[in-house]
């Protein structure tokens, strides 16, 4: 694989469920600091894509390279180290649901960052529930709690290890359009402030206007269209033009 | 004519459609009764390979595994306690009637002492934790895969085998043969109330009586082999669990399949390893 030192690096990977293929040959990179939305129709590989981003899928052929290393080459420890360098918001939020949200926030920090005494964890872990609004409720359970709040404390667990690299599975699927509108502000947010390296795979044309440097579409497993949204409402595609259409009104 | 053609070719394409999907299905039949039995085995022996490894390296799940013992252990005690004061009554009742037409109703406490210390104790405890705690363990990982909680587990770069199976496994293993000796106080002393509803006898005789020829390995082996049936429930739980595919419905079969499997394998396991302790200690 040719050494670019960008902190995401796909080539041309591909991967099946049984009869059916969903990554057909797929090359991405990702930039310092950049921003990527992977938008789609429903069942076109975006989650997949995410998922072998850090292995928990594994591929059937191609290279996956994160913070410079082959992750498909690497054993367990090593692959957890690579891990730790990377935030995953999933769709549904994934929240522990027999912890609190401050349990759930902990959680990584209780593992990965020993030496730290309980109050420094939990002070930390406040501060990170603040930054997205969630502080009031930090003894609720998930069950408590609504879809959007729960997507912020999924945020916020995604950051509790100050990751090189983010990887968003839809992160406003499913909410009202102001909680939507705010979880994408939160993005923007962070990239401002922290300047982090994301993957978003998401629906909301709108939210990728507002935060995303790059668009990138698939089609039935492939990329079929990549540029600044003002590139791709030129796009000569019929499909990628009315994606952007009907999906921003 | 061309009718008439038309007709007979689209009757010869209608059989051998029928013909291709017949073929199929006993295809598909054959892999789930022939194949699927080895993957699942195959399967199972990855997973076991993947939990010692989880087991036995560090960083230890210390706070994790004392909140499962107390899930699986203390929790489960009522319920023990109850079949194994259950199971006493029983053989007092039963056996009692036999007894006498025998002309050994002296032999009763040691019956009821022998009987379930050596095997009713034993098997019964860990059926009804497998149904209990198997059950559980089942339906909680499985709700947790289908959710993406274990997902997110991996993602936080924490390995769900050493944080979920391995406690839990461990868990089991140290509590069934406590619950154990729970079950068989509970068994001997309620075999004791209906031994001394029927024809009243002291607490102290009846113990007497019963344990007058009972010795360490009457006691011990059948105790420790139930280490073996919570590495079975806890193994098989866990593995069911965390394997389960298919929303609500696949959380449901994930549990049923859980008591299902465990409580099939705790019981063949029983005939081996009474075998085994009748061949070492006699």
């Amino acid at each position: 694989m040719e050494q670019t030192g960008d902190p995401i690096v796909i080539e041309k990977i591909h991967k099946s469920f049984a009869d059916q293929k969903v990554l057909n040959g797929i090359t991405l990179r990702v930039s310092a600091g950049e921003t990527v939305a992977v938008l789609g129709r429903s069942g076109t590989g975006k989650s997949v894509l995410l998922k072998v981003m850090i292995r928990l899928l594994p591929i059937d052929s191609g290279s996956v390279s994160i913070a410079g290393e082959e992750i498909n080459a690497l054993d367990e420890d090593e692959l957890y180290q690579i891990r730790k360098k990377v935030g995953f918001l999933f769709q549904q939020a994934a929240l522990y649901d027999s912890l609190t949200v401050r349990e759930n926030v902990a959680f990584p920090l209780a593992r990965h960052a020993k030496k730290m005494n309980v109050a420094e964890r939990y002070r930390q872990v406040r501060e990170l529930l603040a930054s997205v609004e969630m502080d009031r409720d930090l003894d609720k359970l998930p069950s408590q709690i609504s879809g959007g709040m729960q997507k912020r404390v999924g945020l916020a667990r995604a950051l509790v290890l100050n990751p090189e690299v983010l990887l968003f599975d839809e992160p406003t699927a499913g909410l009202d359009p102001i909680t939507a509108n705010e979880i994408s502000n939160l993005i923007l947010e962070l990239k401002k402030k922290r300047k982090m390296t994301a993957v978003v795979v998401t629906h909301d044309v709108r939210a990728t206007r507002l935060f995303a440097d790059r668009l990138v579409f698939l089609h039935e497993g492939k990329v079929i269209a990549e540029g600044t949204f003002s590139d791709l409402q030129k796009s000569r595609d019929q499909f990628v033009r009315r994606f952007l259409t009907e999906n921003n009104s | 004519m061309c009718k008439t053609n038309e007709s007979l070719a689209e009757l010869t394409g209608s059989i051998h459609n029928a013909r291709d999907d017949w073929t199929r299905s006993c295809l598909a039949v054959i892999r789930n009764l022939v194949v699927s039995p080895f993957e699942w085995f195959g399967e199972l022996g990855l997973f076991c390979a993947r939990l010692f490894r989880a087991a036995i390296t560090r960083p230890y799940q210390v706070a994790e595994l004392l909140h499962q013992c107390d899930e699986i252990g203390s929790k489960s005690l009522p319920l023990v306690a109850l079949a194994g004061a259950a199971t006493g009554i029983v053989l007092s009742l039963q056996t009692r009637a036999s007894l006498i037409q025998f002309g050994a109703k002296s032999l009763l406490p040691s019956v009821i002492v022998f009987s379930i210390i050596k095997e009713s104790g034993p098997v019964i405890t860990a059926l009804v934790v497998s149904g209990r705690v198997g059950a559980g363990i089942g339906a909680e990982l499985g709700s947790m895969k289908v959710t993406e909680q274990i997902d997110a587990m991996e993602a936080s770069a924490v390995d769900p085998f050493r944080y979920l199976a391995a406690t839990r496994v461990l868990a089991c293993i140290l509590m069934l043969p406590l619950l154990t000796v729970a079950s068989n106080f509970s068994g001997i002393f309620m075999g004791w109330i209906a031994t001394t509803l029927a024809e009243p006898i002291s607490l102290r005789l009846f113990l007497l009586d019963g344990c007058k020829d009972a010795l360490f390995s009457d006691f011990i082996p059948p105790t420790l082999k139930t280490a073996v049936f919570g590495l079975i429930i806890g193994i098989v739980a866990c593995f069911q669990g965390m394997r389960t595919k298919g929303g609500t419905a696949g959380v449901g079969r994930s549990a049923t399949s859980s008591v299902v499997l465990a409580s099939l394998f705790v019981i063949l396991a029983d005939v081996i390893l009474v075998r085994l302790i009748l061949t070492i200690w006699g």
